[in-house]
């Protein structure tokens, strides 16, 4: 049960080291490139940025992405490699405008929230081009804004170059790391294809029906180039899955290995950057300090979910004993306890949405792993873990500096660290510091502007979608339960995570009702332009207004270490460090949690109407 | 050596005045805390109350509950919760507001009642003003009154001439150009001992307000009325000039932050217990299902209890405590910002004299030279002391008188007393027995020894040499022509001192020694003291070079001075503070002005700075912190009506106000 976790986690850290100094070293750009490179560097380097020209090179990109994505999936039905199978005789049509705008916005964003089904609404040239394509892109995004940050804070003259940034991120990080993975998944029998999906008559009668004669019908099953998007689609923390299923279909992720290269690969690049990190700006001890304090509450939610998911007895069950609930001019209610029924999952935990080739132990892992980096790539279903289990994930995408999605955790960490820094500075009695610039004003405004906008994103909409009908008629399962649905579609989106809890209505579909498979959730354009603002403010505001912050500091005269400096590479800083996160993030998500899985666990099930 | 005039060492000494400024009113003087009461209530206007986002926040909220009462008075079913407790809620949510203008207050009625006591001494007092102006002002200084001009304090001009007479109140500030005289500066340092004034170098600075006890002085106005250092004093201690100091700004963001963060999640509440009412309603049956989570007034009390109220209601208030802290120690701080920089400060420059060293060399042992005993030595050296009104010159007698063996000291009639000039460098006295002794630095008196065809002992060098090295300085006793021994002068440390810079090194302040001293006898010092660094034969640029040289690597800097050569330095240096003993020019350069002219007090000021901040800190994150238990005793609470098997998150117990319709 354990060693899963142990060896996921172990292998991680083990990889951090010398890959957070390759990544040190490449975007310090001490690396010679090859001369056909250096040449195609030469055209590209724009020259020195300020925080300012970095900030608005990384909008025109993006802005340039998205209207690049729009095209792409809108016309979708025209271009080519669009396969044709029994389900979609003449390929995927055009799927709805508010899709497309969730869907562009989410893969520009590294959200990878899906408000659709790959397999079913996807062409294999909207799977290569739009979302291949935005994988490498969008996850370069948030490393080159680390490094442009680490530059600022050692006090560079400039932030570096986006172009150039972007380029060696995806150059030499991501397509040398996404080809040796793929090679790997490959070899475990992860498809690679453009053939379109295969038809294959089976002997016995399955899901698929009968015909008329009694012969089993045809079983449809879709395939494509899903090699090619696996790699990147963890490496990179995206998640969006080239099937509705995700890591928990077995085309995606086939085996016991590639569940823990899958593991090993979300967790590879927000461990290293933290390496990174220490050693661009020479802090090897106050790197490790963040290291720690990341790493303990990373362990902390991996332990928490996965003790939650495989205790027995199973506390789904046995957590909810019987309610009388008196309810004026009308008979007592009575609601029964749930630990008599008998369900026997005694050794096996709760295998409730698990896949079962993984089992709990995997999914509760690998549910702590995509949410605590932001990845949002699942091999369970987050809505079948225990309501208490199902607090990691939640708290990991809440708190969004667990490691964090890369480079935007690392970024988030350092809005916690400032207001740290700035609380206990003032309780040693100078003006706060960090690194040895002083913060002032001008920081903490930003500081608080990227502290502000992350609960501000997830608590408004939550509230406004369960007090509507807007989320109320979308949630599958009824009481807290469904809050928790709601909570944390926004909590995913605005941590640009993408995964879902699963069981909500808010998927649309093509924009020809006709050629849906099933009926268009009434209420999916309200989620898809919610969520779609949500990823878009969650994504460039905690990016920009930290941006501005090293920008800030950069430009401060550095004051001299003394003894009478808060350090911070000590016990005694981490132990503050982790008391700020833990003590905003409780204040923050500690009601609305309430409400949501602590609801749900102590309140009675079930809870039907 | 003329200590025995000078008024900041003579200073040091004396035991601190207990009539301080900040005492002359009581924190709780009934006159004090109706005045504050009054503003406190004047001060609920929104556009005052705006300027404190926490507490505005809280006032939106006192008067959003107050409406709900209202309402419920006139429609009692319109929310769940009872009268009383709406009642209730609103008076706490009242006296929170009303406490923290209160506190604001009575800070700045402090203020203001030691404003009034200095602005009793400010009166239009009448002046004698030379006319013409002119320079000659020695001739001045003779002129009858009644040959001067008489006109009002308040007309007085930068650049015009005045004469004080004894008895006298100083009309404007100035500098005194002809003429000494003592001045009571009672009325701006609460020091009841007058202090001397005197035309030319430092001690020249006089404060208008003052009183000239004795004498007569030609002053020089250096401000115009309505300009001077009383009134910019009562602008400062009454909070008018008072202006929010970085950090402030900075905190008060921070603050504003939290509250807008716990202003989403109360608000995001109702919404959400709207939801939990819905689903609960419809599962039980109950259409009118209501919890506390939904009811406004009870929102408006968590948001309040949740928002950094208590450090958000003192703020203003511990920036004028800080101010008045320092006010305490007789520190008249330019603004609120020069006692943070302060608590910033990475540099001490500390004068050896009087900071490190009691104000006075003392002798402490007699080396005889040659044949003479150490017990002759001892007797010329304090014949030759007997005149010598200084400390130095005193503890000579001193320490022979203590010594085995000792003869009278009184001085042979008909004996002529040779007074010290700062060209002999010695002072001595010529007996009526023709012979002539001499003390005094060592190379003079080698000097006067070979000019009057002696010679110098062999082992004199290394004698000499031996004690300088040892931070002490040898004076030379020579009788006739012939130099009969050494009298050595130490230093004193201050008691206490070393420790008190091993204090100030654990904060990460590096403490500096200036001295006049030679690079050896300094080198010596700074070791016994257990200074980080030293500044010998310091002139006025040698500081200055220093300073800039330590802000050129970033840090900051504090000095203290009171001369006018001290000015470009106490001016460069991050915190300058000037001795109020000092010069104009002085008081002007630097940024805080100490009224008891202590060296010392740089380091106090350092302690005050530092405690301003962490009290700020330790506030804010005790204000935070302890919300998360708020948590678990309001949120059980809220739902009650609503999902009671939350109570169990009520793990302290603790006694909540649980809604009266809760349906259990």
């Amino acid at each position: 049960m354990w060693l899963l976790p142990f060896v996921i986690v172990s292998t991680a850290v083990l990889l951090s080291v010398p890959v957070g100094r390759y990544l040190a070293w490449l975007m310090d750009g001490t690396y010679k490139p090859p001369a056909l490179f250096r040449w195609f560097e030469r055209r590209l380097d724009t020259g020195p940025q300020s925080w300012k020209q970095y900030a608005v090179s990384l909008l025109l990109f993006n802005i340039v992405m998205f209207g690049f994505g729009y095209l792409v999936l809108a016309l979708q039905p025209m271009l080519p490699l669009n396969q044709r199978d029994a389900a979609f005789a003449d390929g995927k049509g055009m799927l709805s405008p508010t899709t497309i705008f969730n869907t562009v916005t989410s893969f520009l964003t590294n959200t990878n929230l899906q408000h659709y089904s790959g397999e079913q609404h996807l062409s294999y040239f909207s799977q290569l081009v739009f979302v291949l394509w935005n994988m490498f892109t969008s996850a370069a995004v948030g490393f080159c804004v680390i490094a442009a940050i680490i530059r600022g804070l050692r006090g560079d003259a400039h932030m570096g170059n986006f172009y150039l940034d972007l380029w060696r991120v995806v150059v030499y990080v991501f397509v040398p790391f996404s080809v040796a993975t793929g090679i790997l998944l490959i070899a475990a029998g992860m498809p690679m294809t453009l053939e379109p999906s295969a038809e294959i008559s089976t002997v016995q009668v399955a899901s698929m029906g009968a015909n008329d004669d009694g012969s089993a019908k045809p079983q449809v099953i879709a395939r494509g180039p899903v090699a090619a998007i696996l790699p990147i689609k963890h490496l990179g923390t995206n998640g969006g899955g080239f099937f509705g299923a995700n890591s928990a279909h077995p085309f995606e992720n086939p085996n016991a290995w590639t569940n823990v290269l899958e593991c090993v690969s979300i967790l590879n690049f927000p461990f290293s950057l933290v390496v990174m990190f220490g050693r661009m700006l020479k802090q090897p001890r106050h790197a490790a300090v963040i290291y720690t304090v990341m790493m303990s509450m990373f362990v902390a939610m991996i332990v928490w979910a996965v003790m939650n998911d495989t205790a027995q007895p199973n506390p789904a069950l046995t957590a909810h004993p019987g309610y009388t609930v008196k309810v004026a001019g009308q008979p007592d209610k009575v609601i029964p306890a749930l630990g008599g029924l008998p369900v026997d999952q005694d050794g096996l935990g709760n295998l409730e949405g698990k896949e079962l080739r993984f089992g709990p132990s995997a999914g509760a892992t690998f549910s702590a792993v995509t949410t605590a980096v932001t990845c949002g790539s699942v091999n369970c279903m987050h809505d079948s873990l225990n309501p208490l289990a199902g607090i990691t994930p939640l708290v990991g995408m809440q708190l969004n500096c667990v490691f964090g999605g890369k480079g935007v955790g690392m970024v988030n960490m350092l809005v916690y660290l400032i207001t740290g820094v700035f609380l206990a500075g003032l309780m040693v009695g100078r003006t706060p510091e960090y690194l040895g610039k002083k913060v002032e004003a001008r920081e903490m405004k930003l500081a608080m502007l990227a502290l502000l906008i992350h609960p501000f994103l997830i608590l408004a909409p939550t509230g406004l979608f369960a007090a509507l009908d807007w989320g109320k008629t979308a949630t599958n399962n009824p009481g807290a339960h469904g809050f928790s649905e709601i909570l944390y579609e926004f909590s995913s989106a605005s941590a640009n995570n993408g995964s879902g809890f699963e069981g909500l209505a808010d998927t649309q579909g093509f924009n020809d009702p006709k050629k849906n498979l099933s009926i268009p959730a009434p209420y999916a354009a309200h989620w898809d332009i919610a969520t779609g603002l949500v990823m878009l403010f969650g994504r460039f505001v905690p990016i920009i207004a930290p941006l501005a912050l090293a920008g800030s500091l950069a430009r401060k005269k550095r004051v001299p270490f003394t003894s009478g400096t808060l350090r911070t590479d000590t016990v005694t800083f981490g132990c503050v460090l982790l008391g700020t996160v833990l003590l905003i993030g409780a204040l923050l998500f500690l009601p609305a949690l309430a409400l949501g899985p602590v609801a749900d666990h102590l309140g009675p099930t079930p809870f039907g109407r | 050596m003329s200590t025995l005039l000078n008024p900041h060492t003579a200073r040091a000494e004396e035991p601190k005045s207990s009539r301080k400024l900040s005492r002359r009113t009581g924190l709780f003087a009934p006159a004090l805390l109706k005045a504050a009461l009054g503003q406190a209530f004047a001060m609920l206007r929104p556009d005052r109350m705006w300027k404190n986002p926490v507490m505005f926040v809280v006032e939106i909220g006192t008067i959003l509950s107050i409406i709900y009462t209202v309402y419920k008075v006139i429609d009692p079913t319109s929310t769940q919760a009872s009268l009383g407790y709406l009642i209730t809620l609103d008076i706490w949510l009242f006296l929170t507001v009303l406490f923290a203008n209160f506190a604001e207050a009575l800070a700045e009625a402090r203020g203001k009642a030691q404003a009034d006591a200095l602005r009793k001494t400010r009166q239009d007092t009448p002046s004698y003003r030379v006319r013409n102006g002119g320079t000659d002002f020695d001739s001045a200084l003779r002129t009858p009154n009644s040959a001067l001009e008489q006109i009002g304090s308040t007309e007085l001009k930068e650049g015009d001439l005045v004469v004080v007479d004894a008895g006298q109140t100083i009309p404007g500030d100035g500098e005194i150009v002809a003429g000494v005289a003592s001045v009571d500066e009672s009325a701006i340092t609460g020091e009841s001992a007058p202090v001397v004034r005197e035309a030319g170098g430092d001690r020249s600075g006089v404060t208008g307000g003052t009183r000239v006890l004795s004498d007569r002085i030609v002053i020089r106005i250096t401000s115009s009325a309505g300009k001077s250092f009383l009134d910019r004093m009562i602008a400062l201690v009454e909070g008018a000039s008072r202006q929010r100091t970085p950090n402030e700004i900075a905190l008060s963001l921070v603050l504003s932050a939290f509250t807008l963060i716990f202003l989403i999640v109360v608000a995001a509440l109702w919404p959400m217990a709207a939801h939990a009412e819905a689903y609960m309603g419809d599962y039980l049956g109950a259409k009118d299902l209501k919890s506390l989570g939904t009811d406004i007034p009870t929102l408006v009390a968590l948001l309040v209890c949740l928002i950094p109220t208590t450090i958000g209601a003192l703020l203003a208030a511990i920036g004028i405590a800080g101010m008045d802290r320092a006010l305490r120690a007789n520190l008249i701080a330019k603004s609120g910002k020069a006692v943070e920089v302060a608590g910033d400060v990475d540099t001490l420059l500390l004068d050896k004299t009087g900071t490190i060293t009691m104000g006075n060399r003392k002798a402490t042992r007699f080396i005889p030279l040659g044949d003479v005993p150490a017990v002759e030595v001892g007797h010329l050296a304090a014949l030759s002391s007997a005149s010598d009104l200084t400390p130095e010159g005193k503890s000579i007698v001193e320490l022979y008188r203590g010594m085995p063996g000792t003869t009278s000291t009184q001085i042979p009639t008909g004996s002529r007393f040779v007074e010290f000039t700062a060209q002999t460098r010695m002072s001595g006295i010529d007996l009526p027995d023709g012979r002539i002794i001499r003390k005094g630095a060592s190379d003079s008196v080698s000097k006067h020894v070979l000019a009057h065809g002696g010679t110098l002992p062999p082992q004199l060098k290394v004698h000499v040499d031996a004690v300088a090295s040892q931070g002490a300085t040898p004076l030379l006793v020579a009788e006739g022509n012939r130099i009969v021994g050494v009298v050595v002068l130490e230093d004193i440390l201050k008691p206490g001192i070393k420790e008190r810079f091993e204090r100030l090194r654990k904060m990460g302040i590096r403490t500096v020694m200036v001295t006049g001293d030679n690079p050896l006898t300094a080198k010596s010092i700074a070791e016994q003291a257990g200074v980080d660094d030293y500044i010998a034969e310091a002139t006025p640029e040698a500081k200055l070079a220093y300073i800039r040289q330590e802000q050129q690597g970033g840090r900051l800097v504090a000095m203290m001075g009171d001369g006018t050569n001290d000015a470009p330095a106490l001016a460069q240096a991050d915190l300058g503070v000037a001795m109020n003993s000092g010069t104009q020019a002085a008081k002007e350069a630097g940024n805080m002005v100490d009224l008891d002219s202590d060296p010392t007090k740089l380091i106090e000021v350092v302690e005050i700075g530092k405690q301003l901040l962490m009290t700020r800190g330790a506030l804010t994150t005790f204000s935070i912190a302890n919300d998360l238990a708020k948590y678990f005793a309001i949120v059980p609470a809220l739902f009650a009506g609503t999902l009671p098997w939350l109570k169990r998150l009520d793990f302290m117990h603790l006694g909540s106000p649980t809604s009266r319709s809760s349906r259990q």
